[in-house]
């Protein structure tokens, strides 16, 4: 577990008193603040990687952070392919992981 | 008239008070629901920071831009909102019509609204280029600005021990942020030699006195001074990242001038991040689909006033060259104030142009002191993900390029389908055009990855809805947790935070149009990024506490932290 | 030493020609301006469909054309080896739909004439309908199943027949552009003028899809093909849930429409990549392959009659191509008998990617003097109902 949130009292940026918020990835609860996104929720839960790939099954997450790589989708209350990185999360969040495997080909 | 400005970074911010200035009414649009763009990423309204400027720079400036804007009904501000097409008609008032949709990102039933736009700035930024390495594709492996994205923007350490790596002065600002997160930088590796960076920076220094004291900052670097205790080592690379589901270690080797790697140099280092960033790759579907003409160079052609192959379009920013936020900021307020009807000699820009001069001459030094380099397919094997979203490993690409008869970067790509995925090539794209390159000649077909029609995903049953009602508020997303950039503005100032810049002695002048920052003792700008500049709060007697942790961080001249409790 | 044929367009008609042809022992070139399948080949979706077409002779071609396919795919295969990608040929089948309570009668109707000719034409009650394709639209109002109708990745597969081709001993000219046409003193023509050189040969065989008007014109002896644009969209890879090639009942009225304006009916399919492609629209603004956004919301609807559960899924790219069209609605296959040493193997329309190996063969057979497996005069330039479109040669 090494990705975490920093507490906001070593925060030499002092940001404001957050407001808790809690959000379900694939039924497990996890505990961020208002305001971050979807990605900085799990990242701070210790969690570094939350989709695997249609191939090989390899683990992804986060990686550009800026919303153009789309390895960090999510499936959010229903909608596919979420950019976590990019959605605000907010409480009560259902949140599910995405494997989507290929067709297979019928012969 | 109006001027639609695309992008809320400093580009797009400088643009749209430029044209206001002018008197003519401004949309201006920006995917994320903050202004700022990369540059100015920040915490979000609802925990908003005391002292946002600790983790940023120029960040009165970007309060000054946004203030103004906020405050001002003649600029439509559309936070949240996307671009997803531009398209060109021949004939029409305007040619160009932009298709926005507004609501939280990659939502459903997002309203949509399309503006034709009489004069159009775009300012869409760039991204990371990060080229493929072994296990690059493991959890833990980042771009380096996602490091800085989550720095800035989530206040999230992305590990505990980070490597940063790749290639350009962005490394070194991201250092800090990472630093001043409160993780362990190990080291930053730039690909480039020592030598090649003194050839890209040396060169014509005069050209560097608009930029006070920039020259003995880069002179510095050259000479290796760079005294903090985050290891800076030029000439090598991240050559490979291990571990079991995440990156556990990394393998550090050093390089030859083409960015070979050099065999026997090879060692192994323990990391739990891996932040890795060999450039930036411009933003180009939006100016392609406006059919702007692009360069040889791959970047926007513009001439003196901003101004692309075709009338009424501008652009501004990383697009016309990687120059970072100084050339973005001149750019945007002479692409603005052109847009509005000026020309590229008026007094109220006359800065600006200067200022773009001087500016415009770092993106050629920045290439030529770290430019890719084509040793660096070196380190790749067979196995090694070139296409992240299709899983498309480097042998696989070689082999369907030397099977096929086509010569064609089309018949690579549906062939193996790399750059076919969801993220459409934007990062794998440049690196599977060279591979192409290299294994087929050329290719024929005169496509690029960089075109794309559907700038952003949009939802069928989006595109099938008409556009929503006019006069219905699209500005604001249906999420409750936004809050629009005036409610924010009025926030800050509520923090005190002219007072922390009053302490640090900067003065500033402004001119008439364009403001620049003269600096305190220490002649330095406060620029981060592409320009690889310092941060001199140091010299300005500012220490930081962390609190709890009794860590203090005094930033050294170079802008790198130094921790005084461990290091490497 | 002249090559018996050149060949002028490498898409996958030119390249199916010049697999046919190769192996058959002929000396064969083929020239493309561009890279190989660089034009229509890469643009469409890679169709293989008998249940578009009614009775008549583009119906028998397809019908042939089925029959080559599975072979083809088998025999590329195992000639080019498992390093080489999968041209993916998949007999997924099709099923069409109407969405309107109008558009019943017409649908049975022409399934009806379809099964007279020959097709396996099935029509299904909406239950059934719903086992082979669980996420239909329930208010369909008629449902006809074609397992006939294949799919394929087309520029894999004319990548696979050009290296087949290169293996047989064709000659493979790219990035070289015909410009006009070499004659002997008598006028005949005896070969091509590029921007790289001539090209001699003694037959010249155009197959340049929609481009073939301009070829033909340089050539001196112009055929009227004109472009039709058609517009595709791509999702994101999602969960397989598509399992044949179902349009809506428009699809067949547009492809025989002779209407220059918007036609559009919805088209969707899967690939083996997993996404799913959304077609289609017919517009004739010649080659203008410029984003327009109202096509799209038109196609995007009616892919949305079908399977509604599309509405929530990602459009990540749209691509356009240019159809080979004919005035008579027939491609042109064979000898032009107003300049001997020209031939023709183009003005496929929306077909070409299943009719090239059919196209092929005829010219193959054709041009070896052995017997074809069907009547190739509908597809002649002396039929009928091309006279009034035909220019005299020069």
């Amino acid at each position: 577990m090494t990705a975490r949130l920093l507490p906001p009292d070593d925060d030499p940026i002092r940001p404001a008193a957050p407001r808790a918020i809690r959000i379900a990835i694939d039924g497990e609860p996890a505990e961020g603040v208002a305001g971050q996104t979807i990605a900085g929720v799990v990242l701070g839960s210790g969690r570094l990687n939350w989709r695997r790939t249609s191939v090989a099954g390899s683990p992804r997450g986060l990686f550009c952070g800026i919303g153009v790589c789309f390895d960090c989708i999510v499936t959010v209350n229903g909608e596919r392919d979420v950019r976590a990185c990019q959605r605000r999360a907010t409480d009560g969040d259902v949140v599910e992981t995405q494997h989507d495997v290929l067709p297979e080909v019928a012969e | 008239m109006t001027v639609l400005v695309i992008g809320g970074g400093p580009a797009g911010l400088a643009a749209a008070v430029s044209a206001r200035r002018r008197g003519v009414p401004v949309v201006l649009v920006d995917s994320s629901d903050q202004l700022g763009g990369q540059f100015w990423r920040h915490l979000p309204d609802e925990r908003p920071a005391a002292h946002p400027e600790r983790m940023q720079h120029g960040w009165s400036r970007y309060e000054r831009l946004t203030g103004e804007l906020t405050a001002d009904d003649g600029c439509e501000i559309l936070t949240e909102t996307q671009v997803w097409a531009i398209e060109r008609f021949d004939e029409g008032r305007s040619t160009i019509a932009a298709h926005l949709v507004t609501g939280p990102a990659d939502g459903t039933d997002r309203p949509k609204r399309t503006i034709r736009a009489d004069a159009l700035v775009l300012a869409p930024g760039a991204h990371d280029r990060t080229l493929p390495f072994p296990g690059w594709d493991l959890p833990g492996v980042f771009t380096a600005g996602a490091a800085q994205a989550f720095a800035k923007a989530e206040r999230v350490a992305l590990g505990e021990r980070v490597v940063i790596a790749g290639a350009g002065p962005f490394l070194l600002p991201v250092a800090a942020s990472v630093a001043k997160t409160g993780s362990r930088v190990l080291a930053v590796y730039e690909a480039s030699r020592v030598r090649s960076l003194a050839a890209g920076w040396l060169p014509k220094p005069w050209r560097l006195v608009g930029a006070a004291g920039k020259a003995a900052e880069l002179a510095e670097y050259a000479a290796g001074h760079v005294r903090h205790r985050i290891p800076y080592r030029t000439g090598h690379a991240v050559i490979a990242a291990q571990g079991d589901g995440r990156v556990e270690a990394v393998t550090i080797a050093r390089l030859a001038a083409d960015w070979s790697p050099i065999a026997g140099t090879e060692r192994t280092i323990e990391a739990d991040a891996v932040c890795v960033s060999h450039g930036f790759t411009p933003r180009l579907e939006l100016p392609i689909a406006a059919r702007c003409e692009i360069g040889a160079d791959r970047f926007v052609v513009t001439d003196a006033g901003q101004r692309t192959s075709v009338p009424g379009v501008f652009a501004a920013g990383e697009i016309t060259g990687i120059g970072g936020v100084d050339a973005a900021l001149a750019e945007g307020a002479i692409a603005g104030h052109c847009a509005a009807g000026g020309e590229a000699g008026d007094a109220e820009i006359r800065a600006a142009v200067r200022s773009r001069r001087v500016f415009d001459d770092f993106t050629g030094r920045i290439e030529a002191a770290h430019g890719i380099r084509p040793g660096w397919t070196g380190w790749l094997t067979d196995d090694t993900v070139v296409c992240r979203c299709e899983e498309v490993p480097y042998g696989r690409l070689r082999s369907v390029a030397s099977a096929s008869s086509s010569a064609s970067l089309r018949a690579l790509t549906l062939g193996t389908r790399a750059g076919l995925g969801i993220c459409q090539a934007r990062i794998c794209g440049r690196t599977v055009e060279d591979l192409a390159q290299r294994a087929s000649g050329c290719a024929l077909d005169g496509t690029t990855l960089d075109r794309r029609p559907i700038a952003s995903p949009i939802r069928l049953g989006e595109l099938a809805a008409d556009d929503a009602p006019r006069g219905a508020r699209t500005d604001l997303p249906p999420t409750g947790a936004h809050q629009d950039a005036h409610g924010r503005a009025e926030q800050e100032g509520a923090h005190g935070r002219t007072e922390q810049e009053g302490a640090h002695g900067r003065t500033e002048q402004e001119g008439a149009q364009w403001r620049t920052e003269q600096k305190g003792a220490h002649g330095c700008t406060e620029q981060e990024d592409a320009h690889g500049r310092t941060e001199q709060e140091g010299a300005h007697g500012r220490t930081e506490h962390e609190g709890a942790r009794g860590r203090t961080e005094q930033e050294g001249a170079h802008g790198c932290t130094e921790r005084k409790d461990d290091n490497t | 030493m002249p090559a018996d044929v050149v060949i002028v367009g490498a898409g996958i008609v030119g390249a199916a020609c010049a697999r046919a042809l190769a192996q058959s022992g002929l000396s064969v070139t083929i020239v493309d301006r561009g890279a190989a399948s660089s034009g229509t080949s890469a643009h469409g979706e890679g169709n293989l469909l008998v249940s578009d077409k009614g009775p008549g002779p583009e119906l028998d071609l397809a019908r042939y054309a089925s029959t080559l396919w599975p072979t083809c795919a088998e025999e590329l295969a195992d000639e080019l080896g498992p390093e080489f990608p999968s041209i993916e040929y998949e007999r997924k089948g099709g099923i069409v739909a109407a969405t309107l309570p109008e558009g019943a009668e017409p649908l049975l109707s022409f399934a009806e004439s379809q099964r007279d000719a020959g097709v396996d034409a099935r029509p299904i009650g909406i239950d059934d309908a719903l086992e082979l394709e669980p996420d239909l639209n329930p208010a369909l109002t008629a449902v006809v199943h074609y397992p006939e109708d294949a799919q394929v990745q087309p520029v894999i597969a004319t990548d696979a027949l050009l290296a087949s081709a290169r293996r047989h001993g064709a000659t493979v000219r790219l990035g070289e552009e015909v410009v006009g046409a070499l004659r002997g003193a008598d006028g005949r023509l005896t070969g091509v003028r590029t921007t790289r050189g001539d090209v001699a040969a003694g037959a010249v065989l155009v197959a340049a899809g929609p481009w073939t008007g301009d070829v033909t014109r340089a050539l001196g002896t112009p055929l009227p093909v004109l472009p039709r644009r058609g517009m595709v969209l791509v999702t994101t890879r999602m969960p397989h849930r598509i399992r044949h090639k179902v349009y809506d009942g428009d699809y067949f009225a547009a492809t025989q429409s002779a209407d220059a304006a918007l036609q559009t009916s919805a088209v969707v399919e899967s690939t083996a990549g997993g996404t799913v492609l959304i077609g289609s629209s017919r517009e004739q603004v010649g080659f203008d392959a410029r984003l327009r956004v109202d096509v799209l919301r038109e196609v995007a609807g009616k892919a949305l009659r079908l399977f509604p559960f599309l509405t929530g899924m990602s459009v990540m790219r749209s691509y356009a191509g240019f159809r080979p069209y004919m005035p008579d609605h027939l491609p042109v296959i064979g000898p032009d008998h107003r300049d001997p040493g020209l031939w023709h193997a183009s003005g496929h329309e929306g077909a070409g990617i299943g009719l090239s190996l059919a196209t092929a063969r005829f010219i193959a057979d054709r041009m070896l003097g052995t017997p074809l497996a069907m009547d190739d005069a509908p597809f002649l330039t002396t039929r009928d109902s091309l006279r009034p479109y035909l220019e005299v040669a020069r």
